[in-house]
């Protein structure tokens, strides 16, 4: 019983808090003909996310403040942004890890249409991404109705491509995606890698194919900044490059 | 048994086969030019700037010297034919990224292929049809080796 009264007793020390400044990249198409940048200042703690930042000043000082969010822990990849001028997860980047003496400029990704503040339409993407048949392409159903046998090692070979939350970051942050709305962007090729190299699918050949277009794997050029933009590590530079020499060898 | 249609896509659709991937070989030129230019850049920078007398041998007859013999002929031949078009093809492919309107494209890419196209043919002329000792040539003007001929 005095064990409790004691711990009891000790009182937490607050969480120290400090004054952040955020820059936000606002557009609204009603009012506004071009985007303008608005700051805000917000108390924060080392521990909070840009997420966090972003909800209190919708909640507490702006509530037109418009972005996406959906299950705020890095999973659903609904609230990529561009922050201090790098695509991240608003959920996933911490305050402690960026420099806050200094203004922390917040805007949307670039390379898709800006619909309102933080918010993109995600179309186009969405349509590169159906077009690489994302999906298990089978020839019919396996004998005896039994399921597809993998190993652990096939499963391997493309397990790091599974792992796409298909946010968007590595795709806006590609400076061919930029100038050329045509080019599938990494994210695309990332889910067509995840298919081709698994060993029960047949469609390979399909995909290769579709990859293979004036606008397919060939654009990459190879800068590396949608391995950088990746929220969930994903080494898509190196997966697109195993693309190409697929699509080389004519098998994956 | 029936399978899930293919959803609808403007790529997945049947396409008709178009000749030759420029792309794709465009890819594998840059990448197989790449590795040999290497070889050939930095050879043709050691022996014309650091082997024996270094930089201070370069001269007229130093360079008619190495244009005489069939190694560094084909050797410069190589270099020039790979690293115009290895060139070449990375201005066109800036091009295509950056030059969103057609007419300016059009010029763009023009002019990359006309330049390269002379470029090459004045570099394999002077290769192939370089001589020293010009026959009827004023004496004055052929260096002195000439007259030992």
């Amino acid at each position: 019983m005095s064990t409790a009264v004691t711990s009891a007793a000790k009182v937490p020390e607050p969480i120290a808090t400090f004054t952040a400044t955020f820059i936000i990249r606002r557009f609204d198409p009603e009012v506004d003909e071009e985007p303008r940048w608005q700051d805000f200042d917000v108390e924060m703690r080392a521990t909070d996310r840009i997420l966090d930042a972003l909800h209190k000043i919708k909640w507490e000082q702006d509530g037109s403040l418009t972005f996406r969010r959906s299950c705020a822990h890095g999973v659903c990849g609904s609230d990529a942004m561009r922050i201090n001028g790098k695509n991240r997860l608003a959920c996933k980047t911490l305050i402690k890890d960026l420099d806050i003496s200094k203004p922390i400029y917040v805007e949307a990704i670039k390379g898709l249409p800006l619909e309102k503040d933080l918010i993109v339409d995600m179309e186009p993407f969405f349509d590169s991404f159906r077009s690489v048949n994302p999906f298990l392409m089978v020839a019919g159903p396996t004998k005896d109705g039994k399921e597809r046998v993998q190993s652990p090692v096939e499963r391997a070979r493309f397990d790091d491509t599974t792992k796409c939350i298909l946010c968007a970051a590595c795709t806006s942050s590609c400076p061919v995606f930029w100038t050329d709305g045509q080019y599938f962007g990494p994210a695309a090729i990332v889910n067509a890698h995840r298919f081709i190299f698994d060993s029960r699918d047949e469609g390979a050949k399909v995909r290769l194919d579709i990859l293979n277009d004036k606008e397919g794997v060939w654009r990459c050029r190879t800068t590396f900044n949608c391995t950088d933009a990746c929220p969930r590590g994903i080494q898509v530079t190196q997966a697109i490059a195993e693309v190409k020499m697929a699509i080389l060898r004519g098998k994956p | 048994m029936s399978l899930i249609e293919a959803p609808r896509s403007k790529v997945a659709s049947p396409r008709k086969k178009r000749g030759i991937n420029w792309e794709k070989w465009g890819w594998i030129y840059m990448r197989f030019s790449g590795i040999v230019l290497v070889v050939l850049i930095f050879g043709h920078l050691f022996v014309n700037l650091f082997a024996g007398r270094g930089v201070k041998a370069i001269d007229f007859a130093f360079v008619a010297g190495k244009l005489s013999d069939p190694f560094w002929f084909w050797w410069d031949l190589a270099m020039l034919w790979l690293a115009l078009i290895h060139g070449a093809n990375g201005m066109r492919t800036i091009v295509n990224d950056y030059a969103n309107r057609r007419v300016i494209r059009r010029i763009l890419l023009g002019s990359i292929a006309a330049s390269t196209i002379v470029l090459l043919t004045l570099g394999t002329l002077v290769i192939t049809t370089f001589d020293p000792c010009p026959a009827g040539a004023h004496p004055a003007d052929v260096p002195s080796f000439c007259k030992e001929r």
